[in-house]
């Protein structure tokens, strides 16, 4: 084996450790504000130039595999890289990125970041990195509890009332998914032996039909990990607690924490519980449904614009976990589109909120308004974003939601397409809701004249500004370059299902 | 032996769960407190206890001796460790929220 290759099989831990250090290196300038900003940026950047290049790699030779403390496979721990966890790694990078410009100018106040708002930053994000490239899901535990620690802090992060009882809520019912989640993790090991995805996926496929007590942990896997992604009926700590924090850490949390659930039932679900009859895609695809419709219904009551996206959020997961319950490669890669799509769309969204409240000091949908006359450019954006979400060709959402409608289609399931079609009009009608309130009609009277109208050019090259162009422009993007990437999603998901490569690169 | 630790178990659970109904925030606390180790006493019985030796083979003798597992003795003390962490930062906020908002009971918390 020659140099080059042992490098590049350590290529998969380049992302979370680079994340770490950067962490870390925060730490040390406690009272730098500003430089630790640069330094978070150039962590986004290094996690992008590695996970860049993860994507390239893998995509041409297959997943990685980097064996930590030299273990041979299903004894040590191993983070591999596939198509999937490298393109997640890639938009985990994209997104950091941006929330690391948008922080530099009236993102977060100076008294959180005065409280090392960059160190935990870092933190979560090594973890949701760790999450998507372990390859044991003992590991995978170990990278929640990181990024959940992470994610409690900054939730509390500024001591607002709202942001404490928030967090209660959270932190209850995040501990009680890592119960089922350890109980779980416990219990497959005293059945199969082992808890590398590679060796389970190959133990466990002699099964045609899971034994009863593996159906079990099938099913507190599915409930450990519905909670964290915000399905039905476990989602109501999501609405109670993402629009408290401040605009950056809810981006950050509406575009990654949830996806760290939804990347982990996809890897289980297909990888090692791909059994029929143990009635657990038949649970999913009903709390799919179930998910979306409440979700949805859920957003188009709320009043203020960070409510709704925060309630939107769970109906966005219906759609990925959707596609996972009607077991196909062609869903499988059409959710992994849309959750791509969701992750830029919806960051985006709140990191556009975040800027209209600081144009009106508000986000209460009643207290606001005329943003469009004043700022058409931030219309544009928000247009882009909102519509893509709800899926209005070209943006990326139409896509997403056309190659889900496919799959369900081909699998004769109309009572799913039903429910895409009939939910994203309700998406639609939430986005528009904010469109007319926000942006569409006259300020109210009374509207503090917070910010005057300033120039074209100040009012885009502001860091805020950039960062939301950046993603809006991803948006439009996934929609004009729809077909390599829906290339890339589904060679990337025939690989969840085709997990021989996978299990002879770990397990070689 | 593993019937009385999964007993044990359910206790914990019921116990924990049950703390976890009340509306007392420091109660909702204690019952965290008491899931997580029931928790971690389910990864520590499912191997199935047996009397073996420590999992340290040196030379021959492994012949002849059962030796016990190392793997649930590690994932128990990570999640030991992490339970710690989560709790201590628990203790924390309920702190925050009895001393400094004057919130004991979860209704008070009602938003909007």
């Amino acid at each position: 084996m020659s140099l080059s290759a042992i490098s590049i099989d350590w290529l998969p831990i380049g992302p979370p450790v680079g994340a770490l250090l950067t962490g870390i290196a925060c730490l040390f300038f406690w009272n730098q504000i500003r430089l630790q900003r640069y330094l978070q940026l150039l962590g986004a950047v290094v996690h992008f130039v590695f996970s860049f290049s993860l994507v390239c790699t893998v995509n041409e030779v297959g997943p990685l595999v980097a064996r930590l403390g030299g273990w041979a496979a299903p004894f040590g721990i191993v983070y591999v890289a596939d198509l999937m966890s490298a393109l997640l790694l890639l938009v985990t990078s994209i997104l950091w990125i941006v929330i690391a410009i948008y922080n530099f100018k009236g993102g977060i106040d100076v008294h959180r970041e005065r409280y090392a708002y960059h160190s935990l930053a870092s933190f979560m994000i090594f973890g949701v990195s760790g999450a998507f490239v372990t390859g044991d899901i003992f590991h995978l535990y170990v990278c929640f509890e990181i990024l959940l620690m992470a994610s409690f802090v900054l939730m509390v992060l500024g001591n607002d009332k709202e942001q404490l009882t928030g967090a209660l809520k959270y932190l209850v019912i995040n501990l009680i998914s890592s119960l089922f989640f350890v109980t779980a993790v416990g219990i497959l090991y005293a059945q199969v032996g082992t808890l590398n995805f590679a060796d389970l996926s190959l133990k466990l496929a002699s099964f045609d039909v899971l034994p009863p007590s593996l159906s079990m942990v099938a099913h507190l896997l599915l409930v450990a990990f519905g909670i964290k992604a915000g399905l039905f009926p476990l989602f109501y700590w999501l609405p109670a607690s993402y629009h408290n924090p401040p605009i950056p850490v809810s981006a950050l949390f509406a575009g990654l924490l949830t996806k760290v659930g939804l990347y982990s039932l996809i890897r289980v679900f297909t990888f090692v519980f791909p059994h029929e009859g143990a009635s657990t895609f038949a649970w999913i695809w009903w709390i799919s449904v179930l998910t979306m419709i409440v979700g949805v219904i859920g957003a188009v009551s709320k009043m203020s614009i960070r409510r709704i996206l925060s309630v939107h959020i769970v109906s966005q997961v219906g759609y990925v976990t959707l596609g996972l319950a009607l077991k196909t490669p062609i869903a499988l890669a059409a959710a992994f589109y849309y959750m791509v799509h969701n992750m830029f769309a919806k960051t985006n969204l709140f990191l556009i909120s975040g800027v209209v409240e600081s144009i009106n000091g508000t986000d209460s949908l009643k207290q606001t308004g005329g943003i469009f006359k004043k700022h058409l450019w931030l219309s544009i954006l928000f247009l882009i974003s909102a519509l893509g979400l709800a899926g209005i060709p070209p943006l990326s959402g139409f896509f997403a939601k056309l190659f889900l409608i496919k799959a369900a289609i081909a699998q004769d399931d109309f009572w799913s397409v039903a429910a895409a079609l009939g939910v994203s009009i309700f998406t639609l009608f939430s986005m528009i809701k904010i469109w007319n309130y926000a942006f569409w009609k006259n300020p109210p009277d009374d509207l503090p004249a917070a910010s005057p109208a300033t120039s074209f050019a100040r009012h885009i090259f502001t860091p805020q500004m950039i960062s939301v162009t950046l993603l809006a422009s991803l948006v439009l993007g996934m929609g004009i370059f729809a077909g390599p990437i829906w290339e890339l999603s589904l060679k990337a998901s025939h690989a969840m299902f085709d997990t021989q490569a996978y299990i002879e690169a770990v397990l070689r | 032996m593993e019937a009385w630790i999964v007993i044990v178990v359910g206790v914990l659970l019921v116990l924990g769960f049950y703390l976890l109904m009340q509306r007392s925030v420091s109660r909702i606390i204690l019952g965290l407190l008491v899931l997580s180790n029931a928790g971690n006493l389910v990864i520590f019985v499912a191997p199935g206890l047996v009397r073996a030796k420590a999992p340290i083979i040196s030379g021959e003798s492994l012949n002849g001796f059962l030796h016990a597992d190392p793997l649930p003795q590690a994932l128990i003390l990570t999640a030991i460790v992490i339970g710690m962490g989560v709790l201590a930062f628990a203790l924390g906020l309920v702190f925050k929220l009895i001393k400094v908002l004057g919130i004991e009971d979860v209704d008070e918390m009602r938003q909007e």
